[in-house]
């Protein structure tokens, strides 16, 4: 009942909040919904226990990747309507982008059904009783697909790599402090101690 | 007293779940509370000390003891002072920003392994709640600065922004030292697997990964040396310089209540919790000194927070593209380095993993 109870609320958050991100005029208040919608769709999944992959919604994209986008988009100055000039023009592609997008949930319900009632099922059982969530997906990702996993982090280090060097330029004349070089200094480089001759008088 | 044990009794569970959490929870968020208030009297009092002034020695309690009423007569200064909300800034942001700063300050002491055996929620994948509580806390500072509508507040949500996320990621991977360590996500066991004596805490064989935690941990509560957000020499208060009376004591409760939290969190995964540091040692450790105590987590707590108020004593701040050359380019590779070597040192079973 009290489980139930907290999976409509999670979920009336999760679509009102979903619908605000398409909806709301302002693009800062967009990202934010979004950091909600994540949110409550990391708490639905602690609901059906697992714990792991909620948590890391929350580090990942809560974390990390709203901030850089709240980051970014606070700094454009987005003019809404210039944004919306042409609306009429493209209208027609989002469209059928819905349509395809409604046709094929429909398929997919309709081949897979969807009971009337929703119940709340506890995921997989694991396999042993006393481990946790996080302990079973390691035990698997490390074993069983410890090759998958690692190709995807590999093709993740390549994309970073690539996205560093097609954005780093080294521009000429750009007055950079070299920290090593700094350290390296010697005493020896900066002071010079000389010896003058006091004048004797005449 | 059988009556009101009897009505106890007869309540539902959850209703008696539900009252004793909650009291356990207002419990640990007074002290918590009362702990930030004395903390910021204490960082008044050493800092003066250290360079040769006395701190607030003025309001006193009862008549006694100069200066310990200070917290008090703040708080109720800033809170009777008037909150100036900016025209053209964005209100209801502008308003819950300061919670959003706190939520997590606080949210995250649920899973503080506090006494031995004890935490308020004990789940099992508690570092992660922690590092996934600790990357929110900077929404509020985002939106502090965004919705405040000034230029100085912006500049300092958006240096915030850049230093929290590059700090996390080496904050995350001396966790992951920690996780190897220990083989366990619960911070309760993490304290338990370092049992022993000094030598099997995970400082000693984890001592890189303690440096960089700490000193991302100090990064991550926007403190100086790295308090860039708020800068007052450059970008006058930073995000919060539009924020006034209690709105500003919000920011201030949720900035040493993360400060805590951080020197509690460095003592639970580095040096052994509520684990007493004479234990193993012989007579000595077999008295009721070696016995595992809050009071252990408590004085280690308070070590680290006197180091933390030592740095700010000490340093300059840092200038903000040498903060960030600190976190991608030193702290980062080093914490990768020592998980290799971590990861040598449990396949060849060294150390602490011998057995």
């Amino acid at each position: 009942m009290f489980v139930q109870l907290l999976f409509y609320t999670f979920s009336l958050v999760l679509l009102a909040t979903a619908a605000g991100v398409i909806l709301l005029r302002n693009p800062v208040h967009s990202a934010l919904c979004l950091v909600l919608t994540f949110f409550t769709s990391a708490a639905i999944w602690l609901l059906i226990e697992a714990e792991f992959l909620a948590i890391v919604l929350v580090l990942v994209y809560v974390g990390a990747v709203m901030v850089l986008f709240l980051f970014v988009v606070m700094m454009l100055d987005i003019d809404i309507e210039e944004l919306r000039a042409g609306f009429t023009r493209y209208a027609w592609i989002g469209g059928i982008t819905a349509l395809v997008l409604v046709l094929e949930i429909v398929g997919v319900v309709a081949t897979r059904g969807l009971s009337p009632t929703i119940e709340l099922k506890a995921g997989i059982p694991p396999s042993d009783p006393t481990l946790s969530n996080t302990a079973e997906l390691g035990a698997v990702l490390y074993t069983k697909y410890v090759y998958p996993f690692e190709l995807a982090a590999m093709l993740l280090l390549v994309a970073i790599i690539a996205a560093i060097v097609l954005t780093m330029r080294h521009r000429q004349g750009l007055k950079v402090q070299d920290v090593a070089k700094q350290v390296a200094t010697r005493r020896e480089d900066r002071v010079r101690v000389l010896k003058v001759e006091a004048e004797r008088r005449e | 007293m059988s009556a009101i044990t009897g009505w106890w009794a007869a309540l539902p569970d959850l209703v008696r779940s539900i009252v004793v959490s909650t009291s356990i929870i207002v419990v640990v968020t007074v002290v918590v509370i009362l702990s930030v208030a004395y903390l910021t009297l204490w960082e008044r009092k050493l800092i003066g000390w250290m360079q040769y002034r006395k701190g607030p020695n003025r309001v006193r309690i009862f008549g006694f003891l100069p200066g310990m009423g200070q917290p008090f007569a703040d708080v109720i200064k800033l809170l009777i002072k008037e909150v100036v909300i900016p025209s053209r800034s964005n209100k209801v942001l502008f308003r819950i920003a300061p919670a959003i700063a706190l939520i997590p300050a606080f949210a995250t002491w649920a899973v503080m392994p506090i006494a031995p055996g004890f935490a308020i929620a004990d789940v099992d994948a508690g570092l992660l709640y922690i590092l996934s509580l600790t990357s929110v806390g900077v929404y509020g500072v985002i939106l502090a600065g965004w919705a405040s509508n000034s230029k100085y507040a912006f500049l300092g949500a958006m240096r915030s922004a850049a230093q929290m996320v590059a700090y996390e990621i080496a904050m995350g991977f001396a966790l992951v030292g920690v996780l190897m360590a220990s083989g366990s996500l619960n911070l309760g066991t993490i304290v338990e697997r370092q049992a022993g004596s000094v030598l099997t805490w995970n400082l000693l064989w984890l001592f890189p990964l303690f440096v960089v935690y700490f000193i991302s941990g100090v990064a991550e509560t926007n403190r100086a040396p790295f308090d860039v957000a708020e800068g007052e020499s450059e970008i006058v208060a930073g995000f919060h310089v539009e924020y006034s009376g209690i709105a500003f004591a919000l920011f201030f409760l949720a900035e040493y209540a993360n400060m805590i939290l951080i020197a509690a969190l460095t003592a639970v995964f580095f040096l052994g919790g509520w684990l007493s540091p004479f234990q193993g040692i012989p007579v000595i450790g077999d008295t009721f000194l070696g016995q595992p105590h809050t009071l252990w987590l408590v004085i280690k707590t308070f070590l680290f927070l006197c180091m933390v108020l030592w740095l700010r004593a000490t340093f300059p701040r840092y200038r903000y593209d040498q903060i960030m050359r600190l976190g991608w380019k030193i702290l980062i590779p080093v914490t990768i380095v020592w998980i290799v070597v971590e990861g040598l040192m449990v396949y060849y079973k060294i150390g602490p993993w011998s057995a």
